[in-house]
């Protein structure tokens, strides 16, 4: 398994980080280099192995599903980069 | 007379006890060595109000009402959320980001009395082995060659390098693949990371979440004892928190081991490994019998899989976990031009706020999860690490207690040899203590020797499940085998 130049970009698109076209070959590199790496799992026999859901035996618990908290408007937005009126505020989204 | 920053917790709780000393004394202390400590670059930010106040507080307070930890000066690592403090996780895209809530852990430590010095350096998202990703830059290891800057490990370097430096009597760490352990030894401190479950995740910014769990780095494993206790405990606010008791870890500490049974792994004699390792490592099987143990072999045929395992299921969880980071909701928002869109904000404000190793394991992650790709990788890396531990299960069910192995391939490297490395180059440090994290087991570092250069090195002991008392004690008694004593010359 390799990834090209073209694979990169679009693994770069998905996660929705910005990388300059001069810097996909050597992200690409990277990304071999890892998965390279990564390949060695090829070999081991995972035949009738379950994949592993949780370390711990216990199972998670249920909770009642009511409302625990709420009405904290001001600090939910404290940190935001940009907040108005009560809502966070984005560019416009559309058109 | 030990300076009173010198002290550890247990030592300074005793004369605390006794009247003897004051926590605004010992406060006084700890935030003065960090003063004097700017070149250690440990701690971030400061609390110096919060900590006098709460220091007050707990002079105050009458001897019925005071908890474990009264009046004990703590460092926090970036990565635990504290409220109106910043909790930047070491990264660009938190800056400015201050909770209006307070982790779990955390908050457990006021309750037991604890004064916060202030917040650790940290490698960024608790993604890396030296430190050296961190936005606030490295953190650097109190112990020298020569005149070269090491690496305190990571990701907890700044708490190891803070605890190793006695800038605070301990620290707070987590743990994803050996965070804790792996900067405990290169600074000749003690680092446990407990069971998974045994601490709230709560409150603690998110790397990988099956991975996670918080624990104590402290002078001593005594200290190790002391504060798990206040920072375990069931938490409704985090699902996979266990509802067990948790117990006195520190009444567990005897001394006696005999009859206990240690296993040392074949498989993790590893190529290349330095003769010194290697030999500390016979040391530490000698240490272990001279306490009264049995020292037996085990097999773990599954170890040398483990890191490419943890390197499909950590930038996994990381991919999801950082989607949350767009530049909407906290932290930082890239400047936009004129006529961007939405999509435009996101992938601006997550190029310029992740670092390079952090992009690199969102963007492995987000590969290894996609269409196409799910199967190959990363369901096939949770059948193997249903196999990784499967493989101590049956050590355990064999009769074994415990398993030592060294807990790092070397010795503190110097700050930025490895920057011309391929990044799995750096991820070779975490090959003995990445085993323990995708077992959820608890696994201790505890100092045990120094190599030629007059370096810390550590050995690791990884328990039974939920058996941290037990796994303490045996570290006792390695600890008191190894009698390391060695500090470092103070240069900074």
């Amino acid at each position: 398994m390799s990834i090209d130049i073209d694979q990169a970009a679009h693994v770069a698109k998905l996660a929705r980080i910005r990388v300059e076209k001069d810097d996909l070959p050597a992200l690409a590199e990277e990304f071999n280099t890892i998965l390279g790496f990564i390949e060695q799992l090829q070999e081991v026999d995972v035949e009738g192995v379950e994949p592993m859901t949780s370390v711990t035996p216990q199972r998670l618990r249920r909770r009642e599903d009511v409302v625990t908290d709420g009405g904290q408007q001001d600090k939910v937005l404290s940190n935001a980069p940009d907040a108005r009126e009560g809502f966070f505020a984005v560019p416009k989204v559309v058109e | 007379m030990t300076k009173l920053n010198e002290m550890t917790i247990a030592g300074a709780r005793d004369l605390l006890a006794k009247g003897e000393i004051t926590s605004v004394a010992l406060t006084e202390a700890c935030l003065s060595a960090i003063d004097g400590a700017g070149a250690l670059n440990a701690f971030v930010h400061k609390t110096p109000e919060i900590a006098m106040q709460q220091a007050e507080a707990a002079d105050a307070r009458p001897a019925e009402e005071r908890a474990s930890l009264n009046g004990i000066p703590l460092g926090v690592k970036d990565l635990f959320c504290t409220k109106g403090v910043p909790s930047q996780a070491a990264s660009r895209i938190l800056e400015g980001f201050k909770p209006e809530y307070e982790s779990t852990v955390t908050s457990k430590l006021w309750g037991a009395g604890a004064v916060m010095l202030g917040k650790l350096n940290m490698d960024e998202f608790a993604m890396g082995s030296s430190n050296e990703t961190s936005v606030y830059g490295d953190a650097v290891n109190p112990w020298r060659d020569g005149d070269s800057n090491l690496t305190p490990g990571g990701s907890s370097g700044g708490s190891a390098s803070a605890v190793a430096a006695d800038l605070c009597l301990g620290a707070t760490g987590t743990d994803t693949g050996g965070s804790i352990r792996q900067p405990a030894a290169l600074t000749g401190t003690v680092g446990l990371k407990p069971t998974y479950g045994r601490c709230s995740r709560w409150g603690i910014v998110a790397f990988a979440s099956s991975l996670d769990q918080a624990g104590p780095m402290t002078k001593d494993v005594r200290d190790a004892a002391i504060l798990l206790r206040a920072m375990a405990g069931h938490d409704p606010l985090d699902s996979t928190s266990i509802e067990s008791a948790v117990p006195d870890f520190e009444a567990a500490l005897t001394g006696d081991i005999k009859g206990k049974t240690i296993g040392l792994p074949k498989e993790y004699r590893v190529d290349g490994m330095p003769a010194e390792i290697d030999a500390l490592w016979a040391q530490g099987r000698e240490m272990l019998q001279d306490a009264g143990a049995k020292v037996v072999d085990v097999s773990l045929p599954h170890t040398k899989y483990a890191l490419p395992t943890y390197y499909v299921i950590a930038p996994a969880e990381a991919s999801s976990n950082l989607a949350r980071y767009d530049g909407v909701r906290f932290g930082r928002r890239a400047g936009l031009n004129q006529g961007d869109g939405i999509t435009d904000m996101y992938e601006k404000t997550r190029a310029e706020g992740f670092g390079d190793e952090v992009k690199r394991r969102i963007m492995v992650g987000t590969y290894v999860l996609s269409a196409g790709f799910y199967d190959a990788y990363y369901n096939r890396a949770r059948k193997v690490r249903t196999l990784i531990k499967r493989d101590f299960d049956e050590v355990f069910a064999g009769g074994v207690d415990a398993i030592l192995t060294p807990t790092t391939p070397s010795a503190a490297f110097p700050l930025g040899s490895m920057a011309d490395a391929d990044p799995v180059q750096m991820y070779l440090n975490d090959v003995f203590t990445v085993t323990v994290n995708l077992a959820g087991l608890p696994g201790i570092s505890v100092p045990a020797g120094q190599d030629a250069k007059g370096l810390p090195l550590g050995l690791q002991l990884i328990g039974r499940p939920f058996e941290e008392g037990d796994l303490l004690n045996l570290a006792y008694a390695l600890e008191d085998r190894a009698g390391f004593v060695a500090k470092p010359p103070r240069w900074w």
